[in-house]
């Protein structure tokens, strides 16, 4: 291992980050500097016994400094916090076409799953120059995906959803790690993260030996957990369509109005009281202890295959092809 | 400085009984209320906890001198540092100032008998040290392996360790603390001296207040956030599990809605320490004294406003960051003004380097590079880099210990011939001032460098390309280890075969310099009237009489 693999900046936005935390170097150096300067300066000129003079200041004058400095601290620290928040604001939300990859943590390991049905333990490959979007969950307590090179982390909780985007400019292999501390083994929570030029990935995802991609097992899935039973037009059971749910405004019973995302989606297999749709019966049963968190992100993906945002016209077993999907 | 003669007449008859002769036997002490002998109870308590805690975090470093480790399991690693930091957060540097000098000085200072409630003094000790046992019970049982942040669902659900135990240890210290904290309150308002305005209370005193506050504010969050955890863990509570409609972010929420003021509960006393130091081997008034009022209020009220910046990767809006990332630059400003105030204030002085002194200007620079770190971690970008690494780490531990532990050791020093009545040894005083700023610097420095390119925090094995930073660590740790053993001996030496110091060795201004060393029973003999302010020295650098008697 080398350290180039931890402090290589991978990506424009680690590039930016380095730039903003070189310039709080050298800013804070020179303040140091000078705070030293005037404490050594002034304990050899004014030590005890040297003839230096001691006369009082006049007392506007000492107000006057002391407005001076504060109001120097104040504009210094703002242009710093500006600096630092439009760096932040750059990397706010990621590309629509993002590349979606699933990530689930546990004690002590990783899991991945890219949208080909791809599924790695402990690496990571991603596509270089490909926007990549993480959607993470933990299957117990909370961990962080720390990738050094990219200068993210983020939190992982169980039974939640946090994400984490980015555009990797620099193929290689470098590192990732768990930076919340989880437990017994979290120093060895740790794995390497891959990332190829665009074509090798491509190539790389498709001698992967899986069977089919994550929307198509998340079809699978629902039927044998009996989904389609209820949520298909025509079923016996009065139960809401699920075609376009995905990223749609959903009015709920109680008045308000979610959008229909992966927490929403989650939380209305697992508790299916939480957020009931206006106009149905709150008969849905808890798919807790029945789906698993791989079961879950199946389901998404395939509820996300069915549209986005328009109703379509009839129920179809056959989701659209994800980007980047194998044929 | 000792040529110098006091132009005044001493306010006390000599030969006076001290507070150390109220009583000799062991009940005399544990059943006092007189705020001098608790405050030496508090002392001999959290130096304990100091020296346990202390040996927890020595195994850890000597662990770490091996990227694989050589001689810890990975649980026996993880309950080592949660122990560190439960024990030096909640045992040792909470009560660290407030409840040993603040204890003694803050009613010698105002020119009181003692403080307003004397016996709910006594209880905050009693409740320290019923917290004390469920942290010795917890250690002997096996300890317990959350980190000092009990976050859960690990703490509640999956941590193997004792954790109730732990949690209930350090919900019941907590009410020492806001016993403490009300305490000092009243006191302040009620039993000042005639003359003592609040413009006149020295700066020392005027922290004790401020943290008072604080500590009343904030700490009956700390208890909530434990007692919810306890219930989740022993009746299953879910408030903290997603699972069933619950949130763990929360958690971190009122975690940190305590603990990021306590971080200003334990630097706040440190600030009016050194401005009390300062001031007297500057011999000169303090700098700006009412913008350090301010600035101490300032930093009281803001930093009950900036907790979600320990939370920017825990999975909170960018909004919420951006606002947190702002208030954390706020409040950085009054503690800048400070340090430039210190600094002003040894402008055209009379300087002199007793050791006091020399923890003082440690804990100024110290301070410094703690506070700026701070400004990269207010960032959210850098921060989302180094959160939960070394950074961190190097950064806490510089406002913590470089900071606060800094200002102990020079308040320690500096009123020891107060407590006392007798004097230390100079040159073995001097010595380890400046072996404990080395030795930080060796420690710590190292850390700043791997945080930044990467090391994580709170790991028991890491990547061997760390290694060497991790064995100068280790090293500066040894150094540190020595400079905080040396006081115990030539400050224990010092009470056996140290020289009489007097009332006033260092000619410092401020009513508890006015009285016998070591006080007596009641502190003044008659009630002093004060007619001005603090830190009066005169062209010479003499102190001037600043109580006279009533």
């Amino acid at each position: 291992m080398t350290l180039a693999q931890w402090t290589t900046a991978a990506s424009n936005y680690a590039v930016r980050v380095d730039h903003l935390f070189w310039l709080l170097v050298v800013v804070s150096g020179l303040i140091l500097l000078v705070v030293m300067a005037l404490a050594v300066g002034f304990m050899i000129r004014y030590r005890s016994g040297a003839g230096a003079p001691r006369g009082e200041l006049p007392e506007a004058f000492k107000h006057e400094v002391e407005i001076g400095w504060t109001a120097a601290t104040l504009f210094l620290f703002l242009f710093i916090f500006w600096w630092a928040a439009s760096t932040e604001l750059s990397a706010l939300s990621p590309p629509a076409n993002a590349l979606e990859i699933h990530v689930i943590a546990k004690q002590w390991m990783w899991r991945f799953q890219h949208p080909t049905g791809a599924r790695e333990i402990d690496t990571l490959h991603v596509p270089a120059n490909t926007p990549v979007r993480l959607v993470m969950t933990s299957e117990d307590v909370i961990h962080d995906l720390y990738l050094p090179a990219l200068r993210l982390k983020q939190d992982i909780l169980p039974d939640r959803y946090t994400y984490e985007w980015f555009t990797a400019t620099k193929p290689g292999t470098y590192w990732l790690t768990c930076a919340e501390y989880c437990g017994t083994d979290h120093s060895r929570m740790a794995g390497k993260f891959v990332i190829m030029p665009a074509q090798d990935y491509a190539r790389w995802t498709a001698a992967q030996p899986q069977g089919d991609d994550l929307a198509h097992e998340g079809a699978a899935l629902f039927r044998t957990l009996g989904c389609s039973g209820c949520h298909t037009p025509g079923a016996s059971v009065h139960a809401p369509d699920l075609h376009g749910v995905y990223g749609h405004l959903v009015h709920l019973a109680d008045g308000r109005t979610v959008t229909a995302d992966d927490a929403y989606l989650r939380d209305s297999i697992l508790l299916p009281d939480k957020d009931i749709v206006a106009g149905f019966a709150p008969i849905m049963p808890s798919f807790q202890g029945v789906a698993t968190e791989g079961d879950l992100v199946k389901l998404i993906a395939y509820l996300k295959s069915l549209g986005t945002g328009q109703a379509a016209n009839g129920p179809t077993d056959q989701p659209a092809r994800q980007p980047g999907a194998r044929p | 400085m000792t040529e110098i003669t006091l132009p005044f007449a001493p306010v006390e008859d000599t030969g006076a009984a001290s507070y150390l002769d109220a009583g000799h036997t062991i009940a005399s002490w544990l059943t006092t209320t007189d705020h001098k002998r608790i405050a030496i109870l508090y002392a001999l308590s959290i130096t304990i906890f100091f020296f346990i805690g202390g040996a927890a975090i020595a195994l850890v470093r000597l662990e770490l001198i091996e990227p694989n480790g050589w001689f810890l399991t990975s649980d026996a690693y993880n309950r080592l540092f949660t122990l560190h930091g439960i024990i030096m957060v909640w045992f040792f540097l909470v009560p660290s100032i407030p409840a040993t000098m603040g204890n003694f000085l803050l009613p010698l200072m105002i020119g009181a008998r003692d403080v307003a409630f004397p016996r709910l003094n006594l209880l905050s000790w009693y409740l320290y040290v019923i917290g004390a046992a469920f942290t010795i019970y917890v250690l002997v049982a096996g300890g317990v392996d959350t980190g000092w942040t009990f976050y859960p669902p690990f703490s509640t659900n999956y941590s193997n360790g004792y954790v109730v135990a732990a949690a209930t240890g350090v919900f019941v210290v907590g009410f020492s603390s806001i016993a403490t904290g009300v305490n000092f309150i009243v006191t302040t308002h009620m039993l000042r001296a005639p003359g003592m305005t609040w413009f006149r209370l020295p700066l020392f005193a005027w922290s004790m207040y401020v943290v008072s506050l604080v500590m009343v504010l904030a700490t009956p969050v700390l208890a909530m956030s434990l007692l919810l955890i306890v219930a989740e863990r022993l009746f299953g509570l879910p408030v903290f599990d997603a699972a069933h409609g619950g949130d763990p972010i929360l958690f971190q929420h009122i975690f940190w809605f305590y603990s990021h003021p306590a971080v200003y509960i334990m630097i706040l006393p440190a600030m009016g320490v050194v401005s009390e130091v300062f001031a007297c081997f500057s011999r000169r008034q303090v700098f700006g004294y009412a913008f350090m009022v301010y600035a101490l209020l300032a930093i009281a009220v803001i930093g009950f406003m900036v907790w979600g910046h320990h939370m920017f990767v825990a999975g909170q809006s960018p909004l919420a960051n951006l606002v947190f990332s702002f208030l954390s630059f706020i409040v950085a400003v009054p503690s800048a003004i400070k340090v430039f105030n210190w600094l002003a204030t040894m402008y055209r002085g009379r300087i002199s380097f007793e050791a006091p002194m020399l923890y003082a200007l440690g804990f100024l620079g110290l301070f410094t590079i703690g506070g700026l770190t701070g400004l990269f971690l207010a960032s959210v970008p850098i921060d989302v880099a180094t959160t939960d690494s070394y950074f961190v780490v190097a950064h806490f531990h510089t406002i913590m210990v470089g900071g606060s532990v800094s200002a102990f050791m020079a308040g320690i020093h500096f009123w020891w011939p107060k407590v006392t009545g007798r004097l230390y040894s100079e040159f073995w005083a001097q010595f380890a001032a400046i072996t404990m700023f080395l030795g930080f610097n060796v420690t710590f420095l190292p850390q700043f460098v791997m945080g930044w390119e990467g090391m994580p925090r709170r790991y028991h094995v890491y990547p061997d390309v760390f290694q060497v930073w991790h064995v100068i660590s280790s090293g500066g740790a040894a150094i540190l280890a020595v400079a905080y053993t040396l006081p115990l001996v030539y400050l224990g030496l010092s009470l056996v075969r140290g020289a009489r110091a007097g009332d006033n060795p260092w000619h410092a201004t401020g009513l508890e310099w006015q009285t016998s060393s070591p006080p007596p029973k009641e502190n003044f003999r008659r009630v002093p009237r004060v007619e001005a302010g603090p830190y009066r020295y005169d062209a010479a650098g003499r102190p001037r009489p600043q109580g006279t008697p009533l």
